[in-house]
């Protein structure tokens, strides 16, 4: 290894032996990164710090957290009014978990619109995916801690969900619960999974790099770099722009931190949790809302319960869905109308979730559900087929350099 | 499978057996290794079963003789509620007008009491495990005057039993005895 390209002789000493310093050079410094990036590029970046703030705060929260059905709830409230900072400890958490959906979202997102999840990046996609679902595990998990009204019925509704599971269904839920009923054994594993589950995302993440080192990003017209005029270097051109996201996304979160903490929470998750009495309309965390509008669409118990894990499974196949040659939807006309029904489709469908199931709504997010399932299974495939898509540009410099006025 | 790896090895010096008989070992170190390491996974994985305390059946009695008629009350039992309630002659009827066998969940009401005036089942909707309505007078009953779970719309009827809704099956009845005319034991 060129181990003189550092100037510091203790850098130098220490990268010869163990190449940290190379390795960190190499995807900061070397790493080629297409010149023609746009903000939606933020948000992988951004996804990154919302995780480290998860776990900085959650180790701390853990500090004062009691696992017990009897403390719980009393340990969560010492934390909102006697322990040091404490309050504030705990809205960072509750509202970067909610940032860091919202984040993750768009991240996905783009990924759609770009069709970055096409030949050579499936695996990179597909990782992320699995990134998604740990995401969702812990969050849920996390939700049940505080013990108030809706953790207990979001996790009696969402443990019951396996109960679907033809024969073995109702030992499978006793073995989640450890009991008869959502009780002190499952809080207690719940808080020890919730502890574990961050750490082996931030594993799969250092997966999601290398996979994405592998080919580098995609970008906004879809086709490959081709040499060293349609890249810049990732330091410092991008780490600048991350910053201003970075500095954007902190300041949104602050707002919300300090002016409106509880917004994106459920008021009945301060009343402290009654096995006896569910309350009158329970719904999940928002990010969850467009999976359980899924999960109500549908009249049958299994039926739904696999509808909804399969709404996120299709998502794994997706890149065997999509068979058309060219990622960027901005050179595919028709495929760019379906994308943004998608998009309508999927906050329809979180509008949906939180209302109650009846009338209307029902009709509602049956339709909702039905076009979701559409658009993957039947138009995605046949637009690859029948789609006439624009011409592509021949490399990334080449629009920017002949159409100035435009591409600005 | 060793058929096809003597005959995609070319023998060496040492015999054509040697590589058959090497594969046996590679597979049955294999195979030994997975029953090790399950039989070092199960003790960490069935942990979460519930534990012997757990398990040791909590029963609990109940003095049902101060329900009056058209009265429902809830009690606890393994940390589950248990709806206890004095039919009406009118509810009672109207439990039986239908054909059991023709419901989602098909039974008599018959088979769901010992005594018809006192229903005893699980207040637990068994699509999802919300507690339903209906126990307190003036709560929603659905449409079949039983019990209505709001979480995503079952309708039970006046025997406890599915008639609208994802709920897939009936409340279920746990198992109960009567120690003495008013006192019933659950568990
Ligand atoms: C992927 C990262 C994480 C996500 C998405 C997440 C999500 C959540 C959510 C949604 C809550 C409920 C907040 C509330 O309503 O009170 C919560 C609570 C909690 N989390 Fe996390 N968490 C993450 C990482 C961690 C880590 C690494 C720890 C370290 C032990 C932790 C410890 C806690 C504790 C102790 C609570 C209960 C106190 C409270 O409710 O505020 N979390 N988490
Ligand atoms: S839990 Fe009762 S209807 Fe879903």
């Amino acid at each position: 290894m060129s181990a003189a390209k550092f100037s510091n002789p203790v850098v130098r000493w220490i990268d010869h032996r163990l190449p940290v310093f190379s390795m960190l050079d190499h995807t900061a410094n070397e790493y080629p990164t297409p010149k023609n990036l746009n903000y939606m590029w933020n948000f992988g970046s951004l996804a990154g710090l919302s995780l480290v703030i998860m776990i900085v705060t959650g180790i701390v929260l853990a500090m004062s957290y009691t696992a017990h059905v009897d403390y719980a709830f009393e340990s969560v409230e010492r934390i909102m009014r006697d322990v040091n900072h404490g309050w504030l400890i705990r809205y960072i958490h509750m509202n970067t978990a909610s940032f860091f959906f919202i984040v993750v979202y768009l991240h996905i997102f783009r990924g759609l619109y770009y069709g970055s999840y096409k030949a050579p990046r499936e695996l990179l996609w597909i990782l992320g995916v699995v990134i998604f679902l740990l995401m969702m595990a812990t969050a849920f998990m996390g939700y049940v801690l505080p013990w108030g009204q809706m953790s207990f019925w979001g996790a009696t509704v969402i443990t019951n969900l396996f109960s679907a599971i033809p024969i073995v269904g109702e030992s499978v839920v006793t073995f989640l619960w450890g009991g008869f009923s959502v009780d002190n054994p499952t809080l207690t594993r719940f808080f020890s999974l919730h502890y574990l589950m961050p750490f082996l995302i931030a594993g799969v993440v250092v997966l999601h790099i290398v996979a994405l080192h592998r080919f580098g990003s995609n970008n906004p017209i879809g086709i490959d770099t081709k040499g060293r005029q349609d890249t810049i270097s990732f330091h410092p051109y991008y780490t600048i722009k991350d910053i201003v996201g970075i500095a954007m996304f902190l300041l949104l979160l602050a707002i919300a931190v300090f002016f409106f903490p509880n917004a994106m929470g459920h008021p009945d998750n301060y009343i402290p949790a009654n096995p006896m009495q569910t309350p009158a309309h329970i719904v999940p965390e928002w990010y969850f809302l467009p999976f359980y509008a899924i999960l109500r669409a549908v009249p049958d118990k299994l039926g739904g319960v696999l509808l909804m894990f399969g709404a996120i499974a299709i998502l794994f196949i997706l890149p065997w869905l999509d068979r058309s040659p060219v990622r960027s939807a901005r050179f595919r006309p028709v495929f760019r109308i379906f994308f943004w029904l998608l998009f309508i489709d999927a906050l329809a469908l979180g509008y949906l979730g939180g209302m109650p199931a009846e009338g209307i709504y029902v009709t509602l997010s049956r339709v909702a559900t039905a076009w979701y399932f559409l658009h993957f299974l039947v138009i995605l495939p046949m637009l690859g087929v029948f789609e006439s898509t624009k011409p592509l540009p021949k490399s990334i410099s080449e629009p920017v350099l002949a159409t100035t006025g435009e591409a600005a | 499978m060793a058929k096809s790896t003597s005959n995609s090895k070319s023998p060496s010096a040492d015999g054509v057996q040697e590589p058959a008989r090497r594969d046996f070992i590679v597979v049955a170190t294999y195979a030994m290794g997975a029953v090790g390491a399950a039989a070092v996974a199960w003790p960490l994985i069935d942990q979460m079963n519930p534990a012997a305390d757990t398990l040791a059946l909590a029963s609990t009695e109940v003095d049902v003789s101060k329900i009056v008629e058209g009265q429902a009350i809830t009690v606890t039992w393994r940390g589950k509620p248990v709806f206890i309630r004095r039919r009406t002659p009118d509810e009672i009827a109207r439990a039986n007008a239908i054909d059991g066998a023709e419901l989602r969940d098909p039974q008599e009401d018959e088979a769901r009491v010992q005594r018809p005036e006192l229903l005893v089942v699980v207040g637990v909707c068994t699509h999802l495990g919300c507690v339903p309505l209906g126990q307190k007078t003036g709560d929603v009953k659905g449409d079949y005057d039983g019990w209505f779970c709001p979480c995503h719309g079952s309708h039970y009827d006046t025997s406890g039993r599915i008639r609208k809704g994802p709920a897939p099956t009936n409340l279920e009845v746990p198992p109960y005895d009567f120690l003495s005319d008013n006192v019933i034991r659950i568990g």
